[in-house]
């Protein structure tokens, strides 16, 4: 087992992994011995830091023209080599390391690698961090054919959410004639619930640049944006001074690094419209438009921005290419499912015990993401289930929680990848309700240019207005598959096209809260304040007086050994006492 | 500033390269606080100035004190990293101007690690 | 937003018959359209910065800037209403911002709103009869991991219970 910790890849952990495989396969022994790249182990100023099983015997700082002795001696010997042995000391305190905390231990950090370890604002960091070395070896050794070849066989997909194969983009780009054309960049991640580029601009800005640079290169653009959304000012003024600095240094302007490839990059700071998100609204933007989608095709590799052939790609698509060019494609096939290669980034959030951003190879099973990694729901409530792929996406429930996590998989589920945001809800969310808070959503953010969203979403929105007021409807649900499927149909732009997702899953898989809705006029969750009596159901009440000490008005009485009971003239109906209760005792 | 050539590149990855392990820069700790969107808004900031404090009261000049973006685990910010010369690095969550004070007196000064406030040693796995 | 013919009146909203634009802040803006003017797709900067110098878009500002721009008034008009960034109502001292995100929406934030509504007498979108507050509502500020959020002026608060949020509104004065 060979450290991959950042600490040990920065004293060439990699190498010494090549130069196994290399040695073991010239000795015919790449069969009975393995070598499993792991988390720190915690010794990172010994590394790299190799451990052999079963013997447990630990060796340090090896470097590559070591293995071929190493391999010698130890393993065909039998004889651990004494000069680079090492043992270490015993636990002296109880700080777990890495490895022990599952938070950290499934996690592997591709696009975030710079994560909490370089100066967002100091380009030198970046630069000692390998920055730049892709750019270095795209502009100078590489065509653009090349590029989009590596690009291709990686099977990198675009993270933004629709997942297409980035190489392919860049291909059909490439072969549009052309004397200007365009990069872009997305970064108006307008999902609620998802901060991963927001992390990636403000933690590692240099690595977008130098995505941007590769992929200029790969299409022959000189000219690029960056959307950022207006939200997120952190970000607009981290990306600011980081393409200062590289147009200071000539990583970004004329003639990049002597080269004579020329860049220049501009920020386009949005102004708070989820829509222009999708790709053609985000162009009409950033010509200064009402940022509306238009009919594709043609698509915009052909006319895209100003009617030229553009490429637009998401921030983290950006971020996982330079180690694609400096690593090559086979290192990043090597991690992934078949058809989703590399590693997702998730915002995890909502009812969880550790809540942050999160990167992990993709099939991971959703049920590792979230009790190991998120550390399980808060509480001590119940999983209730997933929601992905924001206003887009849909809710992925407890029986579906070993799902493996990449695009094909989740799709299934009737979800989408999305953009990465994972929202966890706990027993205490009511799926109808949570369905008309995202159809609020897309009523609010459509554009308003085509019929079946306008209307359609309006309408799909009364329709579950009615629902959770208590005034739902028989058929009402058959109503919703049945226009949910019509908007899905014939809306004009992914929007649209989507936004009944959440509708549909939450009916697919919870069916029966919105029949309670309809047919019993009750909320199973307590969320939907008209159908919530306030009553204290007695068979319940564990007689345990919380609700009674938490109520903010003072409208509950209760002593001791006794069943509460709740004055409904003094109730405000705040629901403190709901939220209080661990026996679902108030109806 | 001189427009950078290959070479130059290589050469301040090298020389940073150096200097980010501690080994030759000159400094014996490195404390770095995670400063991204929700850490500002857990209190980094305040984290920042009371190191800043002690660093000032305690005249050490071998302390280097830089910010880095998002460490990864929102709901436990604000924290930092403290890493000191051919020891692993130790993240602490959750902090208070006190907790941060406490910790730069006990382990960037003393060289002990505050138990109670660290959550983890080690780097993360990059490959 | 969600209109998209450029030709229906707008949201009657009460401006005041003095919009309190200064002449100074005028000659501001005819700055600002002399640096964009010649750049494709300048409109959006040009309403952001002027919304920073102005504080609101009136429709005064918008015709204004029409005209240094060459362009026609509805088209600044179609813009400004499209996104939600710009407004075209003046704001209150302090702007209380509330996240309605799905990571904020799960953790309850819709009940900081009706609390911040019931108790400042206001809808989102409306500022207070002294001019002190107004209320917005927002999605995802990026800040899920600290859900529900409230952000006052430019402070962010992080974990906000609805029956705590008027001890925070209360410090800004
Ligand atoms: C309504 C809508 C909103 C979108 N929002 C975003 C977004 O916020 N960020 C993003 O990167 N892509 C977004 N997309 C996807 C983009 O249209 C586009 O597919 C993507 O940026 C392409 O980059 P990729 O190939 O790297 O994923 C959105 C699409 C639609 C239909
Ligand atoms: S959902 Fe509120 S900050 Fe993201």
């Amino acid at each position: 087992m060979i450290c991959a910790g950042t600490g040990c890849v920065a004293n060439g952990s990699l190498k010494v992994k090549d130069a196994f495989d290399k040695e073991l396969v010239a000795r015919n022994l790449q069969n009975e011995i393995k070598v499993v790249l792991t988390g720190c182990n915690g010794f990172c100023a010994k590394g790299p830091v190799i451990v052999v099983y079963p013997e447990d015997i630990f060796y340090q700082q090896v470097r590559p023209e070591d293995v071929s002795h190493l391999v010698e001696e130890h393993f065909i010997k039998g004889r651990p080599v004494q000069k680079f042995l090492y043992t270490p000391p015993a636990k002296k305190d109880a700080i777990p390391v890495m490895n022990e905390i599952p938070f950290f231990k499934h996690q592997v950090l591709r696009a975030l690698r710079n994560r909490s370890l370089i100066d967002a604002e100091k380009i030198e960091e970046y630069i000692a961090r390998d920055g730049y070395m892709a750019a270095v070896k795209a502009l100078t050794e590489m065509t653009p054919e090349q590029i989009v070849a590596e690009m291709k066989r990686s099977g990198l997909r675009g993270r933004g959410g629709a997942g297409f194969l980035t190489g392919l983009k860049w291909e059909l780009c490439l072969k549009v004639k052309g004397d200007i054309k365009y990069i872009l960049c997305n970064g108006d991640e307008g999902d609620p619930g998802a901060f991963m580029d927001r992390s990636v601009m403000e933690a590692d800005p240099h690595s977008v640049l130098e995505g941007m640079i590769i992929a200029a290169k790969a299409i022959d653009a000189h000219y690029g944006y960056i959307y950022v959304r207006a939200e997120y000012p952190l970000a607009v003024h981290r990306l600011q001074l980081a393409i200062d600095q590289a147009k200071e240094r000539g990583l970004l302007g004329k003639d990049i690094l002597g080269t004579g490839f020329d860049l220049d990059i501009e920020i386009y700071q949005g102004a708070g419209a989820f829509v222009c998100g999708e790709e053609t609204a985000l162009m009409a933007s950033i010509e200064g438009l009402r940022g509306m989608p238009r009919p594709k095709p043609p698509f915009p590799v052909y006319k895209g921005l100003f009617q030229r052939p553009s490429v637009l790609n998401n921030v983290e698509t950006f971020a996982n290419v330079p180690p694609i060019i400096l690593h090559g494609a086979d290192w990043h096939a090597s991690l992934g499912t078949e058809k989703s290669k590399g590693t997702k980034v998730f915002a995890l959030s909502g009812a969880l015990n550790n809540i942050g951003l999160v990167e992990v190879p993709m099939g991971i099973p959703l049920k590792t993401i979230i009790y190991d990694i998120g550390g399980g729901i808060k509480g001590n409530r119940k999983f209730k289930a997933v929601q992905m792929g924001g206003p887009s996406g849909g809710c992925i429930p407890e029986s579906l929680i070993d799902t493996p996590v990449d695009y094909e998989n989740i799709t299934k589920t009737g979800a989408i990848m999305g953009s990465g945001g994972m929202v966890v809800m706990d027993e205490t969310t009511c799926m109808p309700a949570m369905a008309k808070f995202f159809l609020e959503f897309t009523e609010d953010e459509s554009c308003g240019k085509c019929v079946p969203c306008r209307i359609g979403n309006k309408t799909l929105l009364t329709i579950l207005e009615r629902i959770t007021n208590g005034e739902g409807r028989e058929g009402d649900i058959d109503l919703l598959l049945q226009l949910s499927q019509q908007v899905k149909d014939a809306s004009l732009c992914g929007l649209g096209q989507t936004s009944p997702n959440p509708i549909l899953t939450t009916i697919k898989y919870f069916r029966d809260e919105y029949e309670a809705h309809i047919h019993e006029k009750r909320c199973p969750a307590r969320v939907c304040t008209p159908l919530v009596k306030f009553k204290v159901n007695e068979e319940k009440c564990k007689k345990c007086g919380l609700c009674y000490k938490n109520c903010p008005v003072g409208a509950i009485t209760w002593e001791k050994g006794k069943v509460a009971s709740i004055d409904l003239e003094k109730c405000t109906k705040c629901k403190t006492c709901i939220k209080n209760c661990r026996f679902w005792a108030i109806d | 500033m001189a427009k950078l050539t290959i070479a130059d590149l290589k050469k301040i990855k090298e020389e940073y390269h150096a200097n980010q392990q501690l080994r030759e820069g000159g400094f014996t700790a490195k404390i770095t606080v995670h400063m991204g969107t929700c850490g500002i808004a857990a209190g980094a900031r305040g984290i920042m100035d009371a190191i800043l404090d002690e660093l000032n009261k305690s005249g050490r000049k071998d302390v280097a004190i830089t910010t880095s973006g998002c460490a990864g685990l929102c709901s436990k910010e604000p924290m930092l990293t403290i890493e000191r010369t051919g020891e692993a690095p130790v993240k602490y969550i959750a902090l208070t101007p006190d907790k941060a004070r406490k910790i730069f007196t006990e382990h960037v000064m003393g060289g002990n690690a505050v138990k109670e406030y660290a959550l983890v040693v080690g780097h993360e796995t990059t490959y | 937003m969600s209109c998209a013919s450029p030709c229906t009146t707008p949201k009657q909203v009460a401006i005041p018959a003095d919009d309190g634009i200064t002449p100074e802040m005028y000659r501001k803006i005819d700055v600002i359209v002399a640096a964009h003017k010649d750049k494709p797709g300048s409109l959006i900067p040009v309403l952001q910065k002027s919304q920073e110098v102005c504080g609101y878009l009136p429709h005064s500002v918008q015709r204004h800037i029409a005209k240094g721009m060459k362009i026609s008034p509805s088209v600044v008009f179609g813009v400004a209403t499209f996104y939600s960034f710009f407004t075209l109502v003046p704001r209150g001292k302090h702007v209380i911002r509330v996240c309605l995100g799905t990571a904020c929406y799960v953790k309850r934030s819709e009940e900081i709103i009706d609390k911040l509504k019931g108790e400042l007498g206001i809808k989102v979108g409306e500022i207070t009869q002294d001019g002190k507050y107004s209320l917005e509502a927002v999605r995802c500020l990026g800040a899920c991991g600290l859900a529900p959020v409230v952000v006052v002026g430019q402070d962010t608060y992080g974990d906000v219970a609805a029956t705590k949020v008027m001890e925070i509104v209360k410090k800004y004065e």
